[in-house]
């Protein structure tokens, strides 16, 4: 049974960014259903923590390690190799500072096509966005939004697509206390199915289950 | 169930990376920068003096030949410049290695510099050959492109802040330009020949032996040259490059203090 | 083939938001047109004779002014970031970004090269080349700006660097461009120079990607 869980570990690992050391000796473990929190001061390389794990940064040493479950259900004609599918990078998602939003188009198709992107079923995306409270404004330009729901629409990308693990990056900022609390169900209910998240935050995230979250402090070097 | 391992590649130190580490270069080049030095200027001394008085005017064009001796060791060193800067780039872009960066970026104004004088003694020596400065010859616009092409890559190094992503970044478009070299050479002689069907062909020069000498000479003095001013400008660029992350470290320092009082 | 598709349709539908600009970009292509005959004096005969050159002249410059639109609101809005871990490769996905950037500024131009060629006073044989060589040259002409564009995104004013990059690897297509039009200059000289552009075109297509894939990839380092 042991074996079955999908696990994330990361050991040992070293960053360098601009000639500048920026993490060193980062080691955690995280199980399916567990949740880590990155907490720390500005500028101690929360954000460079998850661009590293997401694959975007080169890391100096150390390594990922990942075991994961994938039903290998494909599209019909749509065929991609076996190691494409299994990157990291193919299996997360990543919701950074940037929104990623075009203001020229409406919610349904900004979310529409990173469904398509990221390989999701387009009905979820109705679906997505009734969940993160946008539902009447489905059909207006992103233009209109405030920055509070614009970051919503930008939280939505999380549910076009099963990703079994997310990287979040400030996911509560700009969000009021309906926002923190959609923020908590959501992961709830991302760990509830199995998967696996990391936040960086400097706020609190009241999830269900305590027990759930491991903490890692940053600090500067 | 999938297992995937993303791992750094672990750095086992071999000879090469020992020597090719900057702080080491620079330990080990020092001593290499005086001796360039008296092979230059010797190789030099030798080769003007040969290039003046020990080889025979052209019986076409006289003495304007000797222009020749400055011409030929830069056009080649115009070239061979930037072939090394492409060696560099794949250094820079597949092992990472900063001294790759730092070749790249010194060597791009010395490359510049030869290819300026190559067209500077072309255009003195068409003078009295051609009867004109310029001729949209064959070599010479393609020799026109290569400093065009030195110059941006001149132009993209200082427009960037951050010198460590710039080294990836010029060295993606260096590469794609040493692939587009040829190319660009060989749809600037089709064009060439197109519009002028060869009236001027600058093959046509007869090589007595006593030309040969003191043109080998030179092109070793001006070899040697480019190595000596490569080398010191590494040095200069790796000093400078210490002294900015001190200067940064010390800057992140106080800051630092400052937000824990 | 469905998200490749689903690119290529949102690009599009974001340009097609910015009729501006595709107005502006085609303006520009026929303003240099215009500028030629009243620089150089209207003698007709003249003009034909250097009209393929000032087709291409003209298609360059404007594809050099589009530039800038290929990679940089993705890069900023943090699209690019986001389409990293999609469900295909990011080879691919810049692929299709240059196909819908050679549908969205390139063919505009083509379809005003008619009125480019009436003010050029060109003949039918010619005009029928020179919209046969626009559009086997210009999808070099759009691989080798894309790396450029790619390599200079994160600057500020990396609008006017990439050109001077781009202009002197440019040069094959530009010769080859006008000779695959002009029709007097000696037999078989104008099939081999399209061919040869087409071979230069399929080549920097195919090619190029990877190279600006990798300079995004850097950038976002």
């Amino acid at each position: 049974m042991q074996q079955q869980q999908q696990q994330l570990r990361v050991n040992n690992l070293s960053l360098e960014r601009s000639g500048r050391q920026i993490l060193s000796d980062i080691n955690f473990a995280l199980k399916e259903g567990e949740a880590l929190l990155l907490r720390g001061d500005n500028g101690v390389g929360k954000t460079s923590l998850l661009m590293s794990i997401a694959g975007y940064l080169h890391i100096n040493s150390g390594e990922i390690e990942w075991e994961i479950k994938r039903d290998t259900k494909r599209e019909e004609g749509e065929e991609w190799g076996e190691e494409e599918e299994n990157l990291l990078i193919k299996n997360l998602h990543f919701i950074g500072h940037q929104q990623a939003i075009k203001p020229h188009l409406t919610l349904e198709e900004n979310l529409l096509f990173w469904c398509q992107l990221y390989g999701g079923e387009e009905k979820w995306v109705q679906e997505a966005l009734i969940r993160v409270g946008l539902a009447n404004a489905i059909s207006y330009q992103a233009a209109l939004l405030s920055a509070g729901q614009s970051k919503r629409l930008s939280l939505a990308r999380l549910l076009v697509a099963n990703r079994p693990i997310w990287l979040l990056d400030e996911p509560s900022s700009a969000l009021d206390k309906n926002g923190d609390k959609l923020v908590a169900d959501l992961i709830d209910e991302h760990l509830d199915g199995g998967g696996i998240a990391i936040i960086a935050t400097h706020l609190n995230i009241e999830l269900k289950n305590k027990k759930r979250i491991k903490t890692l402090m940053l600090k500067a070097i | 169930m999938n297992k995937i391992k993303q791992i750094a590649p672990v750095k086992k130190m071999n000879w090469f990376d020992k020597i090719a580490h900057p702080g080491q270069f620079l330990i080990w080049s020092r001593y290499l920068i005086l001796p360039l030095i008296i092979i230059t200027i010797t190789t030099f001394i030798i080769g003007l003096w040969y290039a003046f008085f020990n080889s025979p005017e052209d019986y076409q064009m006289g003495n304007t030949v000797r222009i020749m001796y400055i011409h030929v060791p830069t056009a080649w060193l115009s070239q061979f410049i930037y072939v090394m800067m492409a060696i560099s780039s794949i250094g820079s872009l597949v092992w990472r290695h900063p001294l790759a960066d730092v070749a790249m970026k010194v060597a791009a104004p010395l490359g510049a510099t030869f290819t300026a004088m190559a067209l500077f003694t072309g255009a003195l020596w068409g003078r009295p050959t051609w009867g004109t400065y310029w001729e949209w010859d064959g070599r010479m616009t393609s020799t026109l492109i290569l400093l065009l092409m030195y110059l941006g890559l001149i132009a993209l190094w200082r427009s960037f802040d951050d010198q460590l992503r710039a080294a990836k970044l010029v060295a993606i478009i260096t590469l794609v330009g040493v692939i587009n070299i040829p190319i660009i050479k060989f749809s600037v002689d089709w064009w060439n020949t197109l519009h002028q069907p060869s009236i001027i062909s600058s093959k046509g020069i007869s090589m007595p032996p006593e030309i040969y000498t003191p043109l080998f000479i030179m092109l070793f003095a001006f070899t040697m040259l480019f190595i000596l001013l490569q080398t010191n400008a590494m040095r200069t660029e790796i000093i400078r490059r210490k002294a900015d992350r001190l200067m940064r470290k010390k800057i992140n320092k106080n800051s630092g203090a400052k937000n824990n009082v | 083939m469905r998200v490749f598709l689903a690119i290529i349709k949102r690009d599009i539908k974001l340009a097609a938001h910015s009729i501006g600009d595709m107005l502006t970009l085609i303006l520009f292509f026929i303003m240099v047109g215009v500028l030629v005959p009243i620089a150089i004096g209207p003698d007709k005969e003249f003009l034909a004779n250097i009209a393929p050159g000032i087709m291409w002249i003209a298609a360059f410059l404007s594809s050099l002014l589009a530039l800038d639109r290929i990679f940089r609101p993705d890069h900023e809005d943090g699209s690019l970031l986001a389409m990293r871990h999609s469900a295909i490769s990011f080879e691919l996905i810049i692929f299709a970004k240059l196909i819908a950037h050679w549908i969205s500024a390139i063919l505009p131009l083509i379809l005003a090269t008619p009125m480019m060629a009436l003010m050029l006073n060109m003949d039918m044989r010619n005009f029928i080349n020179s919209v046969i060589s626009l559009i086997v040259g210009t999808p070099a002409l759009i691989a080798f700006g894309a790396v450029g564009a790619a390599i200079t995104v994160s600057l500020k004013r990396g609008g006017l660097i990439a050109p001077v990059l781009i202009l002197p690897l440019s040069l094959p297509i530009l010769i080859f461009g006008v000779s695959s039009i002009k029709i007097n200059v000696g037999a078989g000289t104008q099939e081999a120079a399209l061919l040869i552009l087409a071979a230069i075109s399929l080549i920097a297509v195919s090619l190029t990607p990877f190279a600006t894939a990798l300079a995004l990839r850097l950038t976002q380092e």
